[in-house]
């Protein structure tokens, strides 16, 4: 493909990344932050399926397709699905500090946490 | 630093970021690209090997070093939340009340939580031959069963959802992936090589190790993600007394009638 | 019996395995079975990765995992390939977590989360992402490893639930390391769509056939594959979770993260350029060079400065992590096998100083419920054992002869000087810096020298009192263990400095690490690779290196010593300098606030500058 939709996915991915990292440098409430991580992450879930699409391709599954049709890159899917594993389950365990300091410290402010510093 | 300092620093680096990303982007490939050689050898390998899912020959053969180490994240991460979610010294522990649900809501859930388990079973088990696997299916099956909870209350999920049997079926499912690595060494071969008979192109039984490994992982993402979100689900309904505890969630649920 | 080649699977999997059984039988068992369990099992694994060193010799081990080996050089599969300064990292984790077994052995007074199982099977889990991605030759794999050394990581810092720092510390430590992860992921996303490959050995190659040189995207993808590595080594200005992580971790998780897991970010960085950018298509060596040495420039400095400012000891000894892997990060820029291989040979010395160095904190804390140096003004008196191994740890860190990080020391600065002449003052001021702080430290606790006063109110800075012990038994005797752990590495410190061959070997080890077209031969088209020659062998101890080792030492018992003594005998107009020095560095501190926000606006920011300084030098 060519022209503007010759890149836009890519530049759609590059976006995505600067609206995570612009959310996580301006968050007020942890939880948020962690949200803001996850959407810094999809960037790379859209940049992996960009780079594997190809034009006229179908699903890498051949149950029901003859061998030999066109299918779109498999491997970024399989890259993709283990992103999305290790993001989900990074996002439980950073949730889970997230409740703790909610309790220990009353807050979830960030700029009220204030007794790492210097 | 300031909140305007910080928010014009990101700002400047963010534009420079944002001018290399869009010249790395020119440089690459054109959107829907017809050159991909090594999808090219991973569909060819997976035909090979009598896996008509490629996605499932390369997470669970060809890369299946990769999926092993996910694997052990979950499991670090259940792991993990359950040693960070546990009750603290100055916590305790309290039974939940039994909640009043509509019984629309009963009976859509009485019907629907067989439906979900079984299409979960159904995503793993065929994992190896139509789009899904051990991954979604497991996925499935872990919120499938929490169809308890929405339905009836806390205390009809604890019944459904042993916790120390899915904590070892989670520890198992982990170990049992590691120790299939091994048969490719018992049979003279490399780590996690796929020695088992390749069966039938399109079969349930085809792909030689892939659908069993493609099993453990749907055991351990399935048992993995309930126990998970239990050790969420404890602080929110049962854990009480710390020091943010605002006193009042002793109900298991928002009222539901 | 496994061959060779089984070797590096195996010693990532022996772990994992380990994990689990330890994560179901700690239901049953009691604590002391876990501990011999998990004890066993570490070392089980120390001795497959010895096996590995051994049989690996001067080349490489290649595993080809699933049998994938290459069909006219080209896989679809992940192969990890192990040579000695991979396998030697690897076997470095292995010894600290052995370590960290034993020390937490008699550590921790209660069973976490629910069961004795669950502490040490996290610890495995650490290591077995450690150990994977030291042994890794596939980019996707080493994110993957690098994501589960990350995790696992996160959640041992955030332990002790009950105190809130270190919730607050893990929180920032995972936020940072997991961003930039999925940046790098970006970057390998890049070098996909460009050559259509993940292995190292094979996007190397493949940027070489392209014939594009280093184009805006080899430049793009070059700075963001290479952010999870930095900001795992904390270069400056990816340093900031750092201190806050490595103050708050229990002591035993501070021994690995700041003995190996910080090295293996600096270990990221020259594997990830040695294979996949060192040829003609990636990244010219002139613009890497001054880029990364500016970087660690910056980090030494930086932590150095930091390091003597701190009162609470486990976040100066965080800082003097910060400055020591600024001077690895050094002797990896100038770019020359042999200050790689000194650099390799300070690796695993400090590994020893820094882990005994922590460990010993970990008693003061133990016995005192604090960590902080006014506050412990003196009280370490009683324990008079455990401040002659701090004394001790504080000369072998700032490279006293003959402890191996005087001989890594002098051995980079040898070879670096040749690039850059300054660079061996640097590692003499850094070291000395950061080491007489830390006698600063040992003089005030155990000698109870100087005043108990501390700092100038104002001051944006963490205190060490108040801690939430880490064990609630305070009036027990001190266990063997806490004082032979640390004695056992600083032992391994000092061998590293006198067992002969150690120098030799390593030197070697870094002419085959950096010995691109047998890495590439060697994974893609087994047995073509020639075997790297014997180069001179390097000076072992040579004049300069133990001339340098005594003028740190001395620099930094001077410091300490005009820091603790000087303060109520000096002129009013030196008083009146030390004040404005105190100012000048005020700003500095003030930019560790803390805010989770400011550390990735940081990271931001490093990212640009990396990629303006990389680029426009290319």
């Amino acid at each position: 493909m060519s022209g503007v939709m010759g890149w836009l996915p890519y530049a759609v991915a590059g976006w995505i990344l600067l609206v995570g990292l612009y959310g996580l440098a301006t968050s007020r409430n942890l939880v948020h932050t962690v949200g803001c991580l996850a959407v810094a992450q999809s960037s790379t879930y859209v940049l992996l399926l960009a780079v594997g699409y190809r034009s006229g391709g179908t699903a890498p599954v051949y149950s029901d397709a003859e061998p030999g049709t066109p299918v779109v890159d498999p491997v970024v899917q399989a890259l993709v699905l283990t992103d999305i594993v290790v993001g989900a389950t990074v996002t439980a365990l950073l949730l889970a500090l997230v409740i703790q300091i909610r309790k220990r410290h009353g807050t979830v402010d960030p700029e009220r946490l204030t007794e790492l510093k210097g | 630093m300031t909140k305007a300092w910080r928010l014009g620093l990101f700002g400047v680096a963010a534009a420079v970021l944002a001018g290399w990303w869009a010249a790395a982007c020119v440089g690459l490939p054109g959107f829907g690209g017809q050159v991909h050689p090594y999808g090219e050898r991973a569909v060819g390998a997976s035909l090979e090997r009598h896996t008509a899912n490629v996605i499932a020959s390369v997470n669970f053969d060809q890369r299946a070093f990769d999926t092993l180490g996910e694997e052990s994240i979950l499991f670090a991460s259940v792991l993990g939340a359950t040693m960070l979610l546990r009750v603290a010294r100055d916590e305790r522990r309290q039974r939940p009340l039994a909640a009043r649900v509509m019984p629309s809501t009963r009976l859509f859930g009485a019907v629907l939580l067989p439906v979900t388990l079984l299409t979960g079973a159904y995503v793993v088990a065929h994992g190896q031959l139509s789009p899904g696997g051990g991954f979604q299916g497991g996925v499935v099956l872990a919120t499938g069963l929490h169809l308890a909870y929405i339905a009836a209350d806390y205390r009809v999920l604890e019944r459904v959802r042993p916790l120390t049997v899915l904590d070892v079926a989670d520890a198992a499912a982990a170990a049992a992936f590691t120790v299939l690595g091994l048969v490719g060494l018992v049979a003279g071969a490399s780590y996690l090589s796929n020695t088992l008979p390749l069966g039938t192109f399109g079969e349930l039984a085809s792909g030689g190790l892939v659908p069993i490994i493609n099993a453990a992982v749907g055991i351990e993402v399935a048992s993995g993600v309930i126990v998970l979100l239990a050790r969420f689900l404890d602080q929110a309904v049962e854990v009480g007394g710390g020091p943010g505890d605002g006193g009042s969630r002793t109900a298991g649920k928002e009222d539901g009638g | 019996m496994p061959s060779t080649v089984d070797l590096p699977p195996l010693a990532v999997a022996v772990p994992l395995f380990g994990a689990v059984v330890l994560a179901v039988a700690g239901r049953w068992l009691p604590r002391l079975g876990c501990d011999v369990l998990a004890g066993l099992w570490a070392a089980a694994d120390v001795a497959l990765l010895a096996w590995l060193w051994g049989a690996t010799g001067d080349g490489r081990t290649v595993s080809w995992v699933g049998g994938w080996v290459p069909r006219a050089g080209h896989s679809v599969g992940v192969v990890l390939v192990a040579d000695r300064i991979g396998s030697g990292i690897a076997l470095l984790a292995a010894l600290m977590v052995l370590a960290a077994v034993g020390y937490a052995w008699r550590y921790f007074e209660e069973p976490s989360g629910g069961h004795a199982g669950v502490f040490p099977a996290l610890l495995l889990l650490f290591e077995a992402g450690m150990v994977g991605f030291a042994l890794t030759g596939d980019l996707f794999d080493a994110f993957v490893f690098f994501e589960l050394m990350g995790v696992v990581a996160y959640a041992l810092t955030g332990y002790r639930i009950e105190d809130p720092r270190p919730l607050h510390g893990a929180l920032a430590f995972g936020v940072l390391n997991s961003l930039a992860a999925y940046v790098t992921l970006l970057g390998i996303g890049l070098l996909y769509a460009r050559t259509g490959e993940l292995g190292f050995a094979q996007i190397g190659a493949a940027l070489d056939a392209s014939g594009k040189g280093a184009d805006a995207l080899v430049v793009c993808a070059f700075v963001f594959v290479l952010a999870g590595p930095l900001v795992k080594a904390a270069l400056v200005p990816f340093h900031f979770w750092l201190p806050d992580a490595h103050a708050v971790a229990p002591s035993p998780v501070c021994m690995l993260l700041s003995g190996v897991m910080v090295e293996l970010g600096v270990y990221g960085v020259a594997r990830i350029y040695w294979t996949v950018f060192a040829g003609p298509g990636g990244i010219p060596a002139d613009a890497v060079r001054p880029s990364l040495l500016a970087l660690a420039v910056l980090t030494s400095l930086v932590g150095a400065v930091m390091c003597w400012q701190q009162r609470h000891i486990k976040r100066l000894l965080a800082f003097s992590t910060v400055a020591h892997v600024g001077l690895f990060t050094a002797g990896v820029a100038v770019l020359e096998p042999a200050a790689l291989g000194g650099t390799a040979v300070y690796v695993a010395a400090h590994a020893g100083a820094k882990g005994a160095l922590f460990a010993l904190t970990g008693v003061l804390l133990d016995r005192f419920g604090s960590v902080d140096e006014a506050g412990l003004h003196g009280r370490g008196r009683e324990l008079p054992v455990v401040g002659a191994l701090f004394t001790v740890g504080a000369v072998a860190l700032a490279g006293l002869p003959p402890f191996g990080t005087g001989l890594g020391k002098g051995l980079a600065e040898e070879s670096a000087k040749s690039y850059a002449p300054w660079l061996p003052w640097l590692f003499t001021l850094v070291s000395a810096v950061t080491a007489a702080a830390v006698l600063r430290v040992a003089l005030r606790v155990w000698w109870g020298a100087g005043s108990a006063s501390h700092g100038h109110a104002g001051d944006p800075e963490t205190s060490g009192g108040g801690e939430e012990p880490e064990v609630r038994a305070p009036r027990r005797t001190l266990p063997v263990v806490l004082v032979a752990v640390p004695a056992l590495l600083l032992a391994g410190c000092l061998a590293v400095g006198v067992v002969p061959g150690v120098a030799e070997a390593f030197d070697q080890a870094a002419r085959v690490f950096c010995d691109r077209p047998g890495y590439v031969a060697a994974a893609l088209d087994p047995g073509t690779a020639p075997p790297v020659p014997p180069g001179p062998a390097p000076d072992w101890w040579s004049a300069g290196a133990v001339l340098s080792g005594l003028l740190s030492t001395a620099l930094a018992v001077a410091g300490a010593a005009v820091a603790v003594w000087a303060p109520g005998r000096v002129s009013a107009r030196a008083r009146a300098a030390a004040r404005r020095c105190h100012l000048a560095v005020r700003p500095l501190r003030g930019l560790h606030t803390g805010l989770i926000g400011d550390y990735v606006a940081w990271l931001t920011v490093g990212l640009a500058g990396l990629l303006v300084a990389v680029g426009a030098l290319r």
